[in-house]
Order: C-alpha cells, then structure tokens, then sequence
C-alpha cells in the first residue's frame, strides 16, 4: 500500500476536479461562457497526453543505450496510453469547438477544419498511430525494439512543430495564436489564467496524468508477464 | 492489502448510506440536490462515475499484482 499513494492522491485530485471544477465561479467570457470549465478536463488531457509521450521518449532512448527489452515495453506502453488520452483530447476538443466556434462565433465548418491546431494534432497523431503499425510488422524482437524506439524518438520530436510551433505562427483558434495578445495560455500565469481557475487547473493536470501513468503500469505489467511466458516457452 | 482496500470499501458505502439518510428528510442536503441548477445532481453523478472505475482500476491492479505472484 506503500507504493500506491500516488494512485489515491490521483482519485482526491480528480474527485477535487469535479466537484471545484462544476461548482467554483468562472469568469463569464463571450462565446465560451460556463464551458471554460472544460479547461479542466479537455486541456487536461493533452497535458497529460505530451507528460506521457515524454516518458515514452526517455525510455526509448534508455532502451537504446542499453538495449534491454524492459525499457521498450514501458516506452510502448506509455505511448499507447499518451495516444489513447489524445485521442480524447480530440473528441472533446471536437463536441467543444461544435458548440462554441461554429454555433456561437458562426464560423463555418471550414473555416474550423483549417484550423492549424487540428491538424497539427491530428497529425501528430498519426504519427504516432504509425509507431504501432511499425512495431507490429516486425517478427524479430530486437530488430522491432530498435527501430521503433528511433521512430518513436522521430515522432516525439515532431510533436513540437506540429502542435506548438505552427498554430503559434500562423494564427489560431486557440489561446496563443499571434494577434490574440496571449503567451503562453495555460502558463501564463498574470494575465490569461484566472487565479482561481489556476487552483483547479493545475492539480487537475497532476491528477489526470497519474490515471495515465497508472494505466500504462498496468499495462507494462500485463506485458511483461506475457513476455515471461513467451520465454518460458 | 485486501485488508485496507475493504477498510477503503466499507468507508465508500458508509458515505453513501449517510446520504440515503439525509435524503430522507427535506434538510439542507435534500436542498442542495433539488435546487434550481441541479448542477450539484452532475456532479454526484460525475463522482459516481470516477470513483467507479478508480475501484475497478484498484481490482484490476490487484489482480495483475496476483498474476505477478503466480509466475514467480
């Protein structure tokens, strides 16, 4: 029971999400109204999305260092998970946008689609949905070990471009597009983050991410017994 | 372990029997969940929901930990 505080402290932070989350005053801003609250849900994901793709990239560079199989099944497994909370991070980023920019600010829905942060994201994505497909065509262990530790070193780092750096220089509907007078939403912390939603936001993230990481233990744990009877074998 | 998650359970359902009680009387908990919003009816719901599968991740979790011990 020692070693799974942080699982508990995940379920009080979560639990302090939802009920300050839904209950706590929010500035009431035009367009967004009471759903800046997803900040602490849909943000949350993406945040803990790249915290999972980063642990994923050090352990496929501490695989490549020493080649040992334990560190490229926790680098799958932590980008399996990472890939699972983008994925939701797009489909609440979808039903949000849905009611906010298309109904409320009229845009049409092209206009959305060409929207760089989406495709950035979804990009990204891929990117990542291709490292499964190349650890999956390899029958050799080593050989799939190897390379799709390269790759997924190559996919993190095309994280940067396609997520933080395009929809920064070319405008975007999100916070922190040039011409929207933000620096870094989220983290910036005098002028874009409300205080109070500050006390929310950031235990949220910490919360949402330690589900992840214990998601991926899990996982890393299924996987390492099957190896073990692969082994045996 | 199993010990201390039980002790978690009984206290979960402790919780939750206490409401059922103050559902009973028209008190200010009774208020609170058919005030106008009702957004306090969401959040319980929301709660429900998370603690739910904490739980579940917490059995899953001791039943690979079991797994663990067996291939040993």
């Amino acid at each position: 029971m020692k070693k799974n505080w942080w699982k508990i402290l995940s379920l009080l932070l979560l639990i302090y999400t939802v009920v300050a989350g839904f209950l706590m005053k929010v500035p009431d801003l035009p367009i967004i109204h009471q759903s800046i609250r997803n900040l602490f849900f849909h943000v949350c994901m993406w945040f803990g999305m790249m915290i999972l793709f980063i642990i994923s990239f050090v352990y496929s560079m501490k695989y490549l260092r020493g080649f040992n199989l334990r560190n490229d099944i926790i680098a799958q497994q932590f980008a399996a998970v990472g890939t699972f909370f983008g994925i939701l991070g797009y489909t609440t980023g979808a039903i949000w946008a849905n009611y906010t920019w298309i109904t409320d600010q009229s845009q049409s829905l092209g206009s959305v689609l060409k929207e760089p942060k989406l495709i950035g994201a979804a990009i990204a994505l891929l990117i990542y949905g291709a490292y499964f497909v190349l650890r999956g065509s390899f029958n050799d262990m080593d050989k799939k070990a190897r390379i799709s530790a390269v790759y997924n070193i190559f996919a993190f780092a095309m994280l940067f471009p396609s997520i933080w750096i395009i929809p920064r220089l070319v405008g975007s509907l999100h916070p922190g597009a040039p011409g929207s007078d933000t620096g870094n939403p989220a983290l910036n912390a005098q002028k874009d983050l409300d205080a109070t939603m500050r006390m929310v936001f950031y235990p949220a993230v910490i919360g949402w991410t330690l589900v992840g990481v214990w998601l991926a233990n899990l996982r890393i744990r299924i996987q390492l017994i099957k190896d073990k009877s692969l082994i045996n074998e | 372990m199993n010990k201390i998650l039980s002790r978690l359970l009984l206290i979960v359902v402790s919780l939750l029997s206490s409401n059922l009680l103050f559902a009973q009387g028209a008190d200010s908990f009774d208020e609170t969940m058919r005030g106008s919003g009702k957004i306090y009816v969401v959040v319980a719901i929301c709660l429900t929901i998370l603690i739910g599968l904490f739980i579940y991740l917490f059995l899953v979790d001791r039943k690979i930990s079991r797994l663990e011990k067996e291939g040993k």
